[in-house]
């Protein structure tokens, strides 16, 4: 095991005092829709997990799944090895259930709540537009209850299930019986425990052998109720031959009392299938003091169980008190490749902890691992990646290049890299670098007509270019406005 | 054009610019001599409005405004282009991403609508092949890679695509081979006429050759001790700087 540990403080000069004004903008999307939302009394116990087992009419396999997930959680503790900080979290302040009070079913958007269809235009994602003009299928996920999937009819024709989990749980039980749970078992984390207890919805794929999902698939997360827990559970599925794009992304309005999401993702790529899977992620970060934001405590991880798949994550990570994830690959199948590519930014008192696991099993496996940290204000950000090749991962390989940026003298970059090699064929590249926005850079983008404000922001979308190269491209042109926002006032 | 009126600047406390005064007119081609650590440099980077030099006295007007009052992207703006002795590499961003940034926030500051993707295409084409520059180079992230003559070429291609009033050449001959040192010569030849002016820092005689000025100054110590025509630059590339600051320094006993 191999642990390096780097904190970086770089000198505050005049023209780095942008950066101080850039950190200090407020968060844009912070708004509350009036909904009437029918919301659980705080706390959990086994009746509330039955509950919402109830509620959402679920089977009694799934209500059992769910009380052992439970009664294991009970028996596990809160993980402290993050490099993060923050307030103990009572578990029996939390409410787990909250819905939006809605018709039980929905044919089309015209009988979706008004309210939530402005909610969704504040966003920037009219449903309509996005349906016409981008060809993107949204199932629109608002606090706990999908209440809109488009595109529905399309996905059929060639067999693919595209739907809430719970509608997966009731339409396709033999499906979600068989694999969820396989990836991340409720046994795996603390988080992943209690998220198996009390997951209250998210999106379930599943592309038939054979078939490439014509259009990126889409999910849109807000979390509305106050103080309520956000559990979304995640599963696809891409079966032989098979190829899915999937996009995830969220925004969240301002509280202030930290909200704890604990989603968990799963992934199964079976032979020669490919699942690519992208967020951008900007949930509430807390204002300029560190005060509220979202914590978020995320479990994705994907299996290559057969030969030749390939599950390819992309994230941008923006928001959040607290990032505590790392979308990880299990490369099972021989010739099986995992990717990861990362852009974590942080600002103010935003702390984030994130990262990937390629764990190599199957021949020939290979891993690519792009991080790309910026850290502004009093913000922490960490890498931390683990690489194992098993003994019987003949030929495996990874490439693993870690960068981060330094925006100011308040803020820490770290990287905790850990490399296992079991196997002497495998080969195993690491590169780090730490760099700082520099004043000789701004310095020439104003000398040529540049504002100092769209020199950080060109500078910065350039340190990231590897990683947005790899989003679609209207998620990329998002991504870029969001990193825009988030580091507004950060360089001066 | 340019009026500089005893100008003072320090860098981190230093007093290096003693009081220096100045008047290039629209046409002229200046150039500015002098050993090293005369203050050249920061002569350039005073005038551009870089940060880490403090102006502790004096006055520049340019075209009538008052220069030093400006930020760097607003004199950037009206017409100031510094060709820098050591250009930035920006990695990530394409050198037409970059310029096309640049050319529509001064074309914007002018009042002109923003230049559409085909149009910069063409003209960034014409421009670089002017220079002799591979296509390529226009996709290449800004300076990342580049030789040092590419580089320098580089600048140059963009003062061709910004069409500013006033050019500031910072050493722009330093590291370059004779054949980069007459492509550069060229691009500034072409670029020439009579509303635009120069004002060319160097340290040798070289790229004057190349780029024949109506005025030499030399700078020494902070202040310019002789104005001359093209003849003077000669007179030093022969005898060097120590007649010239014999000379001043007798002058001040």
């Amino acid at each position: 095991m191999n642990e390096i540990k780097e904190k970086m403080k770089v000198e505050l000069s005049d023209d780095m005092k942008v950066i101080d004004d850039l950190t200090s903008s407020e968060y844009k999307w912070g708004f509350i829709t009036d909904i009437e939302s029918e919301t659980a009394a705080k706390g959990l116990n086994e009746n509330v997990i039955r509950m919402i087992s109830s509620k959402k009419n679920e089977p009694e396999w799934m209500t059992e799944w769910r009380l052992k997930a439970y009664r294991y959680w009970l028996k596990m503790e809160e993980p402290k090895w993050p490099n993060v900080h923050y307030p103990q979290i009572d578990f029996q302040d939390i409410s787990y259930y909250s819905a939006p009070k809605q018709k039980p079913k929905l044919n089309s958007l015209d009988e979706v709540d008004p309210e939530l269809l402005k909610t969704f235009e504040k966003l920037g994602i009219p449903l309509e537009e996005q349906k016409i003009l981008s060809g993107v299928a949204v199932d629109a996920v608002f606090d706990s209850v999908s209440v809109a999937t488009t595109f529905k009819e399309t996905l059929k024709e060639k067999g693919i299930i595209f739907c809430s989990i719970s509608e997966a749980i009731q339409e396709h039980p033999e499906l979600v019986k068989k694999y969820l749970g396989s990836v991340v078992p409720y046994t795996d984390n603390f988080y992943a425990a209690l998220n198996s207890a009390v997951f209250s919805d998210g999106s379930f794929i599943y592309i038939p052998k054979g078939v490439r999902c014509p259009m990126e698939l889409s999910t849109y997360f807000r979390i509305n109720s106050q103080e309520t827990g956000q559990f979304e559970r995640t599963l696809i599925i891409a079966d032989d031959d098979s190829y899915v794009s999937y996009l995830e992304g969220c925004t969240a309005p301002i509280r202030d009392n930290n909200q704890l999401h604990a989603a968990v993702v799963e992934l199964i790529a079976l032979e020669n299938a490919e699942i690519k899977y992208s967020t951008v992620q900007n949930w509430y970060p807390g204002d300029k003091e560190g005060k509220g934001g979202i914590y978020n405590f995320v479990t994705k991880r994907g299996a290559c169980r057969g030969n030749n798949s390939k599950i390819s994550w992309t994230q941008v990570e923006t928001g959040s008190a607290i990032t505590w994830k790392y979308p990880s690959c299990i490369l099972q199948g021989d010739n099986s490749v995992g990717e990861f590519y990362s852009v974590a930014v942080t600002n103010n008192y935003q702390q984030a902890d994130t990262g990937t696991k390629m764990i190599h099993i199957g021949k020939n496996t290979r891993s690519t691992i792009i991080s790309k940290g910026i850290s502004a204000g009093r913000s922490n950000n960490s890498y931390r990646g683990l690489v194992r090749i098993g003994k019987n991962a003949v030929g495996a390989r990874n490439f693993t290049q870690c960068d981060s940026m330094l925006m100011g003298d308040k803020c820490g970059a770290h990287t905790f890299p850990y490399i296992e090699v079991e196997n002497d064929t495998a080969k195993v590249e690491h590169e780090a670098t730490t760099s700082k926005v520099g004043e000789d850079q701004i310095f020439y983008l104003n000398q040529r007509g540049i504002s100092t404000e769209d020199a950080v922001n060109m500078i910065v979308n350039g340190f990231c270019k590897e990683v947005f190269n790899e989003l679609p491209m209207e998620f990329a042109v998002e991504a870029q406005k969001l990193l825009a926002i988030s580091l507004e006032g950060s360089v001066g | 054009m340019l009026v500089i009126k005893n100008l003072k600047a320090n860098v981190e406390g230093k007093e290096i610019l003693k009081g220096i005064n100045l008047e290039v007119k629209a046409g002229e081609i200046h150039a500015i001599m002098g050993p090293n650590g005369s203050g050249k440099s920061t002569l350039a980077n005073v005038l551009t409005g870089n940060e880490n030099y403090e102006v502790t006295d004096g006055e520049v007007l340019f075209d009538g405004k008052n220069l030093l009052e400006m930020d760097p992207e607003t004199r950037a703006r009206e017409g100031m282009f510094l060709a820098f002795q050591y250009p930035i590499e920006i990695p990530g961003v394409s050198n037409a991403t970059f310029l096309k940034t640049a050319l529509n926030e001064i074309r914007k500051y002018k009042g002109l609508e923003e230049i559409t993707p085909k149009e910069f295409l063409a003209l960034i084409k014409e421009k670089a092949s002017l220079l002799g520059m591979d296509d390529a180079m226009i996709s290449r992230y800004v300076n990342v890679g580049f030789s040092g003559g590419e580089k320098k070429r580089n600048e140059i291609l963009q003062m061709l695509m910004l069409e500013p009033k006033f050019v500031l050449l910072d050493e722009t001959d330093s590291g370059l081979d004779i054949d980069a040192l007459k492509i550069v010569a060229n691009g500034v030849n072409i670029y020439k006429n009579p509303n635009t002016a120069f004002l060319v820092v160097t340290h040798y005689q070289r790229l004057l050759n190349y780029i024949v000025p109506d005025f030499v100054h030399v700078l020494y110590k902070g202040r310019i001790i002789k104005s001359g025509t093209k003849e003077l630059a000669l007179e030093l590339e022969d005898k060097g700087y120590d007649w010239l600051i014999k000379e001043e320094e007798m002058e001040k006993v």
